[in-house]
């Protein structure tokens, strides 16, 4: 059983990743954001019940819309407005932006601007720990979009063979840019693909955190116990475009509205209502997370410029 | 000669490899055929069994992904060693060699490393056609983010292997499926060569030859018959074409004054034109003529043997060029235009 604290930290995390991506959405639309930005909003309990589920030290590979992934994995909001911003402060120094956001040091080994090119990285850092003989699992978060890329399949195949503690989530928000999944899968069921490939796998509705976080924990001690790799495919849907330019009105209006009921946050709130939670801890949980997002941002405004003789050092040029 | 012993490139490449995973436990290989079967071209013979397969890795015919877990491996510290059967196949591999691998550092703003050796081999073989038999280093030579070895001999392609698994960024590693049974000395003691340096193949005064991979056999087999013309060649092998020893080719062009790049690849957009426009742009007051270009035609590699031999540069036709670039200083046309 999940306590209080726990879901009260799942939903602290869910509603940051909601109110981060709505504040850098609208520095995106005044101009301080450039750059292609893809918003998590409305699959923020995907990253939350996976992350929720992993050590420090595991690994995830992240993808183009990354934001939610990386803040659940441990990220310092300042810095990740930051390299937003392309500033010195971000994490990647300005040099990766939204869609290459990283950090070694916590285990994410990137946001990909290439679908599904994240995938293999997460085999090979299951792969490495294997060697060393390290009890650590990696997380590949992917799309379905990146279910129909070969690399998936290969790297699946590999992860396979191999026996290694890696967890594909596909997170199903059943577009593929604008492209819907229905019309690019013949069963639309994506984790039945695994079958195949001789591994375990099974769906979960991604908008609820707690099945989210069950199904990863499962995972992360089949993975311990030699069992991985193993696939998780979470049913979740965008809460607007592809990028913040796309207005998304290939997405049918009911469909939106049905997920839109069973918010992420919603459901993260109604939880920690059930184990004894209020509306004033909920308000204080809030109230903090927008003053964090507050000095987040003028940790960034205030930020300097990367140099270019930093960044020349970086690439050491030849 | 004391200190050293006569072996075949692909058994230098299998000392490299084995010493640096001796030394080095973060140091594994994988890719198609090495463990079981030692590799095509033998050169990971004999590492399974000392090794073991978690170091020794067979993997299946996947070449976009085997690569992208060398680069997710060696992001999170270990220093794989991907074999890629042939360069052709490289092309299945672009996203992650290009795109990720390549980037890595610079994208995570110098956070992220990627202690990553891509070995193939290239070139033409004996008939073995259009898609086994390119040369495909203008590619990784193009693309920022890459260093990139070319290895003639036994004693380089041990001495450089070594220096690539320690390099902290990505290393494509081009052998040559001629040079593999081609023998040379290798010291017998543990040595390396630094990665950026060039050598001196052959002491001239006369015109530099600057040649790589399999044309230094045949630049050598040209500048001896050459020497019998009285023309005394240099010959300068780059060995890595990322990063480029220029001091080293600026150095013989401003001492012969005459200058011919020979390169196995199709001519456009090669590594040659390249460093010619290093040499016309840094050296050209020294230049008493053109530089000429020897290279492939810009062709496929037809199956044909004699059709094979007539797409790349032959002994005569570097012969030719040396001739070329010297009687030109003296007012003499063979044909230049």
């Amino acid at each position: 059983m999940v306590s209080k604290n726990q879901i009260a930290e799942m939903y602290r995390q869910i509603y940051t990743i909601r109110e981060f991506e709505a504040r850098c959405v609208k520095l995106y639309r005044s101009g301080d954001i450039r750059g292609y930005f893809h918003p998590y909003t409305g699959e923020e309990a995907v990253a939350v019940g996976v992350c929720s589920a992993l050590r420090e030290d595991d690994y995830i590979t992240s993808t183009h819309r990354g934001h939610g992934h990386f803040i659940a994995k441990g990220a310092q909001l300042d810095r990740m407005v930051a390299e937003l911003f392309g500033k010195e402060t971000g994490y990647c120094g300005g040099m990766g932006g939204s869609m290459h956001i990283s950090d070694i040091s916590l285990g994410n080994l990137g946001a990909n601007g290439i679908v599904g090119g994240g995938i293999s990285h997460g085999v090979g850092a299951a792969l490495g720990a294997s060697i060393r003989g390290e009890d650590r699992v990696a997380v590949v978060f992917c799309s379905d979009g990146a279910t129909n890329n070969g690399v998936f399949s290969e790297s699946l195949n590999l992860a396979a063979i191999w026996n290694l503690p890696v967890i594909i989530v596909i997170e199903n928000n059943h577009y593929a840019v604008s492209t819907p999944i229905e019309k690019m899968s013949r069963s639309g069921k994506l984790y039945q693909r695994a079958e195949g490939y001789g591994v375990e796998a099974s769906n979960v509705d991604g908008n609820d955190v707690l099945s989210v976080y069950a199904k990863a924990k499962s995972a992360v001690e089949l993975c311990s116990c030699g069992k991985g790799p193993i696939v998780i495919e979470a049913d979740t849907y965008r809460h607007a475009g592809h990028h913040v330019n796309d207005p998304g009105t290939y997405m049918p209006t009911d469909v939106l509205n049905e997920y839109k009921q069973r918010d992420p946050v919603i459901i993260a709130k109604k939880y920690f209502l059930e184990r004894g939670g209020t509306q004033t801890e909920i308000d204080a949980i809030n109230s903090e997370i927008d003053s964090e997002i507050n000095s987040a941002i003028d940790f960034a405004i205030t930020s300097p410029e990367p140099s270019l003789e930093n960044f020349l050092q970086i690439v050491e040029l030849s | 000669m004391s200190g050293t012993r006569i072996i075949m490139y692909r058994e230098a490449l299998n000392e490299a490899l084995r010493e640096e995973m001796e030394s080095d436990p973060s140091v594994f290989c994988m890719g198609v055929g090495i463990a079981e079967r030692g590799g095509s071209y033998k050169v990971t013979e004999g590492l399974l069994d000392q090794f073991g397969p978690k170091r020794v890795i067979d993997t299946p015919i996947a070449e976009a992904s085997i690569t992208g877990v060398g680069v997710g491996a060696a992001l999170t510290g270990m220093r794989p060693v991907v074999e890629i059967l042939f360069v052709d196949f490289t092309l299945l591999i672009m996203d992650q060699l290009i795109n990720q691998a390549a980037k890595m550092r610079f994208m995570s703003g110098g956070g992220s490393r990627v202690p990553f050796v891509l070995r193939t081999q290239g070139g033409i073989g004996n008939g073995l056609a259009a898609q086994h038999s390119q040369s495909l280093e203008a590619i990784f030579y193009h693309t920022p983010g890459l260093k990139l070895v070319m290895p003639s001999t036994a004693r380089d392609a041990k001495g450089l292997l070594k220096s690539a698994i320690r390099d902290d960024e990505p290393v494509v590693f081009l052998e040559h499926k001629l040079l593999y049974k081609t023998e040379g000395e290798v010291p017998e003691s543990d040595f390396s060569i630094p990665i950026g340096k060039g050598d001196v193949k052959r002491r001239g005064r006369d015109v530099t030859l600057i040649a790589w991979s399999n044309m230094i056999p045949k630049a050598l087999d040209a500048s001896k018959e050459l020497s019998a013309e009285g023309i005394d060649v240099e010959i300068i092998d780059p060995r890595t074409l990322v990063p480029l020893d220029k001091e080293l080719i600026l150095e013989s062009v401003s001492k012969t004054e005459h200058v011919v790049i020979v390169q196995e690849a199709v001519r456009r957009g090669g590594v040659a034109s390249d460093i010619a426009s290093i040499i016309m742009e840094e050296a050209f007051d020294y230049l008493d003529a053109p530089v000429r270009i020897v290279a492939g035609k810009n062709t496929a590699i037809p199956f044909n043997l004699n059709l094979e031999q007539s797409c790349i540069p032959s002994k005569e036709d570097i012969k030719g060029a040396v001739r070329q670039v010297l009687y030109s200083e003296k007012g003499v046309n063979h044909g230049l235009c």
